[in-house]
This record gives structure tokens, C-alpha cells and sequence, in this order.
């Protein structure tokens, strides 16, 4: 297909979609699936072919945000939304659709958690139908892979993400400009393109959120970066455990190469590049990029020690680059806005927005979208609607488990690569974990513990043997069978796990113990000293009676 | 070509280097001593043991030697109380995760583990023992092998598919369940691809890997063949 049909579709289609007196939409991500949004999908299009309505719609669409309140529709155009919806509803959400709005179900989209949001990544969640090519070409989908085709050398592309100041959204922040760069200059006589969709953070769901709403956006970025780096075939890694994100995905590929959109001679130009989906079998570890290239490369998962690095030797010894599922999604509004564009938002050092799954102990726990800068106690009690239950807050936890606690006390720090990563927190891939008064932090730190320590690939010592020591001392922290010594021997173990394992597993997994001993390490005494736990969590056993 | 001799300093003693030379290659050639255990020469470096971590200036991250390429100016240091600290640390950490009972053991005297213990002077262990029960498989005719004693350091899976080119060996579980199997995790005896040549005895480090019909301490590892074979077979056209 050239530009021009692609561009004739994408007004056919937007033309389409204004033919219906209204829509709605009805969400079908994960997150609604699991509390029967698909019942709500097939009563309401049963409801709505039962009474013969004409001009009125009903779509399948990706993730609406607000999970806590799913199943939603959203309806088009009056931008009402209906949160809770169960299948029953749907003869009065259709008989609503002239009359007043169904109040019983109106979810108010007036409020902090949807108007303090930016949505760039998001933009397309829960406005397209994810299974549908044309409705992401209607919302201007595949423009910045055009522009790039047709107006740009690698060079430009390549100078206009690194204008962006996009760093990498899987965790490290590294310069995404600067890793394409270093792959371009990387010879090889094959070149690769990786999407790490191998999201595996306890609470997060940022990747799988994208990957189910708006998958030609993801092949779209895909596209561009190998266009920049001399790329040839691309793998988007997901894991098994999304297989809605991975049918989504698969049929967006086939789609996109019906359409001409990946294949050979893409758009009519000389350039040719195919991808396919790699299913992940679900080792966290397999999202650190060395690790990730062996499993695709049908080996065991496990990292290998770095230099040299993917860009310059990666899948089967070949230039890869390796970013993630949010960066490649970034890639698509760069191109079409330019670079310049996306500077201007977020802070000097973090350009852009952050998609984050916001989860535990908050009133509107969902996926969100922020401005970078944005303040922890803006995401937390605008967004998030604060702590319910009265409850007092006491820290929220970002990063995953390479990440840290944050108290109260920097509740008003803006959020960013820097000033998380100098509280002893991370900006990681975007889980954000919040806590109340009744979570024991030892006891977070031990979740931690036992994740990292049960994810370890096993083949450097301190990580292997130095997580399932580490969670042995939390163990009898939480039991309340610990001694001042087990605190210091877990101090030292922090140390020497995170300085000499040979992955950023290792390295980051001392992490949660790390900020929690430095945050709430009173918590910890109590635990050892007096023998109780705070916040009432761990089941500490009465003493056991010394007999003389 | 010029460019390709390099000079580096390894705990302030001046040495040179070809390009391409590991820092552990180029200590040993200068009698600087770095202990390892997973590394062994002529197998591909996994820097999985962290045993050579040292220490290069201008990189806040510690760089196993075995892995990492000497570079032209590079300030190398081996021997600081930190990097003797962690060594420590970790073969502490290696001896509480199985067994090594070294007075019961058949490679008692001849067991590297054993060697780099007194090497980063441990005299005992800080950490609590977690004694797995892990089994011992006697089924294979001439070989046995005692997981209560496996260091996980890969020697054997690599030789076996690097130098035998049998891959009989490989690793399954992760964490601290991971275990050295043979084939499909099938007795040792039963397998139908290894060959019984004895490599992987022999690169063992510890008393995992036995020939049967030893007793304690007469079970000598003899790893002189591997640099031979390795040779031979680069030299093959």
C-alpha cells in the first residue's frame, strides 16, 4: 500500500465512525475482561440488534483506566461513562441514550483521576478498537511511520528521538536517541529490533495495558526504530502470561502486513523489515536484555555478563536494540509532533509522560498517565482519590522489585528519573504500590525478597544464594525470632548481593530491604527488640517459656 | 597491527597485553593471582562464580576479570579488603547452600571449593546452613554424582557440550532449586548421549562429580587434558 491509500482508508474509516448517531464502547482490556466486560459487550450488542437499533454502535476497546471500577463504557459522543456495568444494564444504558444519563452507573469524569492525566502513550486506549488496523489509521496511526519513510533519512529519525529526550521506559532511563544511535553505528550484516513486553513487576501492568489496547501503535514504533537503525526483522517478546496482549499483537502483525505495513518494500520504498511475536515462559528475569535474547534464541533464560552489549553484539551475536513496550509507543506521537514537541513536556531531565499502574491501598487504583514532574501526592490522593477507609497513608513502593519505599516525607517530590532514584527508589517500568498504616514494611521487604529470590535464574552465587539467605533472616524478622546479629547480617548481605551479582536482579534485589531499613527501620527494631509487629501484620509467636 | 598491544596497570604493577585478552589472561601471565571457580581455561568464561570481581578505576561497578577485555590504560586492582570481603562472603554463601562436608568428602585435599576457602581465609561459615537434601545418583556404571556437593558453576554442562559435544548435562529449576541434570533430568545411567568419557569428572571442582570406586581424598581431578583438547581442536582444519 502507498501513503496515499493508507491516507484514503484512514478518512474512509473516520468517516465511518461519524456515520452513527452514538457509540459505545465498551472496554475489554484484562482488567475489565475479569469482572465479565465481555458479557456486558455481548448483552449490549444483542440488546442492540434485538430492538433494531439503527445508528447506534457497540465496540470492543482497550483499556479505559479507571480498573477499579470495571466493567466501563464509555459512550460516544456525549463522553459519558458508565463504570460497574453489568450485563442486565444494558437495555437501560441503551434506553438512556436518549434521555438522561443513567445516574445509578454514571461514573464523573470531572474529577482529578481523568483531567490530571496527559495521555500521549494512552491516547488511543479505549477511543479504537485494538483488533481493528483502520481504526488506529483513523486516529492518525501510522503517520509517523509515513513522515519517517518518506521525509526523513535514519539520520533525522534518529536526531528527532534524541531531541525528544525520551529515555527508556523499562526502567533504566537510558537515552533512547543514544541507543539507536549506538545501534545504527554497530556493523553486522543483520541487524535486530526487540519489544520487551516481558512485564513480570509485582503490580504492574503498564506494558500489558498497551499492548492490549493499541498493538499497531507498539508495531508502529517497532517499525520506525528499525527504519533508524538499519533493522531487518523484529521480535516483540511477550509473556505467556498476557495471551490477550499476545492475540492482539499477533493480529496487528497480520494486519499490518496485509496492509504493506511490514514486509518487503513497506509504503511503496525501498525499505523492508518483518517481525513475529516470541512468547515468553515466564521468567522475570527474561525482561534483562541478555536474558531475553537467549530465551529468544531458545536457550535458558539467563543474562550473561555485559559488555558486550546488545547494540553491539545481541540476537545470534548480531546489532539489537532492545526497548521496551512504552518506548516503542512513545516513538509514533514523536514522529507525527516532532521532537520538539515532546520535550516540552515533563521536566529538564525526564522529558514526556509516564504511564503508571497505580495499585494497593488507593481509592482509584487503574492505569494512569502523567505528565513527567507531576508530584507523588498529586498521583496519589488527586489521581488516586487518596487512601481509603480513613486509613493514614505510610509509603509507596515504585519500581518493582528493583525498586524502593518512599514515606511520607516526599509525598511533594516530583516524580522523575533523578529524584526518585535519590530517595533509593526507581522509576523501574511503572508499578506504584501504595500503602497504608496497616502494612507491615518488613514484611513488604520480605514479599520482595521472596519474589526475587524465587525469579533468581540461579547462575551467579550472591543471587542465588544471597536473595534465599536474605529472605530467611526477613523470615525470622517477621516471626519474630530474629537477633540484632540476623539485622546486621542482612545489612551485609544488601551489600554484597547488590555490588557483585552478575544481573540487575541481583543488583536491584536488596533494594526493597535497602529503603524500607532506611525509612522504617524503627519497624525492624520492633520486630527484633520487642518482639511485635506495628502494623499488626506478622504473626509473631508468644515467647516460648524458658524452663530453668 | 600496532594498535593491538596494550598496557595496563594490575595492582599498580605495569603489564602489557594483546587486544582481546581477558584481565584474568593477562594477571595470570603475570603472576598476579585472582581466584576463580566457574572459570577454567579452555572453556568459554561464564563469570557466573563472581569469585574474580575486581576493581577498575573510573567504573563505579565491580567487572569479573574472566569476561572483561584489558584496555589500554586501564587501572586494575585485585586485592582490595572490599573484593576479599565479598569473595569471602560468597564461597561462605556456597558452602551453606549445600553440603561440604569436607572430612566425608572423596575429593577432600584435592577440591578446589576446599583450595578457595583457605585462599580468601574462611574459617567459618556466617550464614545460616540451609542442608538441602538433595540426592546422589550412582546409576551410571563408572560415575556418580552428589548434588549435596555442586557449586553450580557449569563446568560440566560446558565441557560436555563444548569440548565432548554431547550436551548430556544442563542445568533445570532456577533460583536456589537449580540443579545440574543429565538429558531430561533422567538417571545418569540411563542416558542415551553420554559417551562416559569422564570430562566432566574431571573439570569438577568439587566431590560432585566422582568416578566410583575411590575413596576419600583419593579422588584427584586431572585437568590437564582440557587445554590439550582444546588445542587439537582448534588446530583441526
Amino acid at each position: 500500500m502507498t501513503p496515499e491509500e493508507l491516507r484514503e482508508l484512514a478518512e474512509k474509516r473516520r468517516a465511518q465512525l461519524k456515520q452513527p448517531r452514538c457509540r459505545l464502547n465498551v472496554c475489554l482490556a484484562a482488567g475489565c475482561q475479569s469482572c465479565a466486560g465481555d458479557s456486558v459487550f455481548k448483552a449490549i450488542k444483542q440488546q442492540i440488534e434485538a430492538r433494531k437499533l439503527d445508528g447506534v454502535q457497540v465496540r470492543g476497546v482497550g483499556c479505559l483506566g479507571l480498573c477499579a471500577e470495571g466493567p466501563l463504557v464509555l459512550v460516544e459522543p456525549s463522553g459519558l461513562l458508565y463504570q460497574r456495568v453489568k450485563p442486565e444494564d444494558a437495555g437501560e444504558l441503551l434506553d438512556a441514550l436518549e434521555g438522561a444519563p443513567l445516574k445509578r452507573l454514571e461514573c464523573p469524569t470531572d474529577v482529578p483521576f481523568f483531567r490530571a492525566q496527559k495521555k500521549i502513550v494512552l491516547e488511543n486506549a479505549g477511543v479504537i478498537d485494538p483488533e481493528n488496523l483502520e481504526d488506529y489509521l483513523a486516529a492518525k496511526g501510522y503517520e509517523g511511520l509515513i513522515r519517517a519513510l518518506t521525509d526523513m533519512t535514519p539520520a533525522d529519525v534518529i536526531a528527532e528521538v534524541t531531541t525528544s529526550g525520551l529515555r527508556g521506559r523499562g526502567g533504566g532511563g537510558y537515552p533512547t536517541g543514544l541507543k539507536w544511535s549506538t545501534v545504527a553505528k554497530s556493523k553486522g550484516a543483520k541487524k535486530y529490533v526487540i519489544c520487551n513486553g516481558d512485564e513480570g513487576d509485582p503490580g504492574a501492568f503498564m506494558d500489558r495495558a498497551v499492548l492490549e489496547s493499541d498493538p499497531h501503535r507498539v508495531i508502529e514504533g517497532m517499525i520506525i526504530a528499525a527504519y533508524a537503525v538499519g533493522a531487518q526483522h523484529g521480535y516483540a517478546y511477550i509473556r505467556a502470561e498476557y495471551p490477550l496482549a499476545v492475540k492482539r499483537m499477533q493480529n496487528a502483525i497480520k494486519q499490518a502486513q496485509k496492509a504493506g505495513l511490514l514486509g518487503d518494500g513497506i509504503l511503496g520504498t525501498s525499505f523492508s523489515f518483518n517481525m513475529e511475536v516470541r512468547l515468553g515462559a515466564g521468567a522475570f528475569v527474561c525482561g534483562e536484555e541478555t536474558a531475553l535474547i537467549a530465551s529468544i534464541e531458545g536457550k535458558r533464560g539467563q543474562p550473561r555478563p555485559r559488555p558486550p552489549f546488545p547494540a553491539e553484539s545481541g540476537l545470534w551475536g548480531y546489532p539489537t536494540l532492545i526497548n521496551n513496550v512504552e518506548t516503542f509507543a512513545n516513538i509514533p506521537p514523536i514522529l507525527r509532533h516532532g521532537g520538539a514537541w515532546y520535550a516540552a513536556i515533563g521536566t529538564e531531565k525526564s522529558k514526556g509522560t509516564k504511564v503508571f499502574a497505580l495499585a494497593g491501598r488507593v481509592k482509584n487504583t487503574g492505569l494512569i498517565e502523567v505528565p513527567m514532574g507531576i508530584t507523588l501526592r498529586e498521583i496519589i490522593f488527586d489521581i488516586g482519590g487518596g487512601i481509603p477507609d480513613g486509613k493514614k497513608f505510610k509509603a509507596v513502593q515504585t519500581g518493582g522489585p528493583s525498586g524502593g519505599c518512599i514515606p511520607e516525607q516526599y509525598l511533594d517530590m516530583p516524580v522523575d528519573y533523578d529524584s526518585l532514584a535519590r530517595v533509593g527508589s526507581i522509576m523501574g517500568s511503572g508499578g506504584m504500590i501504595v500503602m497504608d498504616e496497616t502494612s507491615c514494611m518488613v514484611d513488604v521487604a520480605k514479599f520482595f525478597m521472596d519474589f526475587c529470590k524465587a525469579e533468581s535464574c540461579g547462575k551467579c552465587v550472591p543471587c542465588r544464594a544471597g536473595t534465599d539467605q536474605m529472605h530467611g533472616i526477613l523470615t525470622k524478622i517477621c516471626n519474630g525470632e530474629a537477633t540484632l546479629d540476623d539485622l546486621a547480617l542482612l545489612e551485609r548481605l544488601c551489600d554484597v548481593v547488590k555490588n557483585t551479582s552478575l544481573c540487575g536482579l541481583g543488583q536491584t534485589a536488596p533494594n526493597p530491604v535497602l529503603s524500607t531499613l532506611k525509612y522504617f527501620r524503627d519497624e525492624y527494631l520492633a520486630h527484633i527488640v520487642d518482639k511485635r509487629c506495628p502494623a499488626g501484620v506478622c504473626k509473631i509467636k508468644a515467647p516460648a517459656e524458658v524452663h530453668a | 597491527m600496532s594498535e593491538s598491544i596494550l598496557t595496563l596497570s594490575i595492582d599498580g604493577k605495569d603489564v602489557s597485553a594483546v587486544a582481546g585478552q581477558t584481565i584474568l589472561e593477562v594477571a595470570r601471565e603475570n603472576g598476579i593471582a585472582i581466584p576463580t571457580l566457574c572459570y577454567l581455561q579452555g572453556l568459554t568464561p561464564v563469570g557466573a562464580c563472581r569469585m574474580c570481581l575486581v576493581e577498575v578505576k573510573g567504573v563505579p561497578k565491580l567487572l569479573p576479570a574472566c569476561v572483561t577485555r584489558a584496555a589500554e590504560g586501564m587501572e586494575v586492582t585485585t586485592q582490595t579488603p572490599r573484593l576479599q570481603e565479598y569473595r569471602r562472603t560468597i564461597v561462605e554463601l556456597l558452602f551453606a547452600e549445600r553440603n561440604h562436608v569436607c572430612a566425608v568428602c572423596v575429593s577432600n585435599n584435592h577440591c578446589e571449593l576446599q583450595d578457595l576457602a583457605r585462599r580468601v581465609g574462611m574459617n567459618h561459615v556466617r550464614v545460616p546452613y540451609r542442608y538441602p537434601r538433595l540426592g546422589v545418583d550412582a546409576t551410571h556404571p563408572r560415575f556418580a554424582v552428589d548434588h549435596n556437593r555442586c557449586v553450580l558453576c557449569g563446568r560440566c554442562v560446558r565441557v560436555c557440550d563444548e569440548i565432548e559435544g554431547a550436551h548430556t548435562w544442563d542445568f533445570m529449576g532456577r533460583g536456589i532449586e537449580c540443579r545440574v541434570i543429565t538429558d531430561m533430568n533422567q538417571p545418569w545411567g540411563s542416558s542415551e548421549t553420554c559417551t562416559s568419557c569422564g570430562k566432566c569428572v574431571h573439570v569438577c571442582p568439587t566431590g560432585t562429580l566422582t568416578e566410583k570406586g575411590r575413596a576419600a581424598a583419593e579422588m584427584k581431578k586431572r585437568l590437564q587434558f582440557l587445554p590439550y583438547l582444546t588445542l587439537m581442536r582448534e588446530a583441526r582444519p
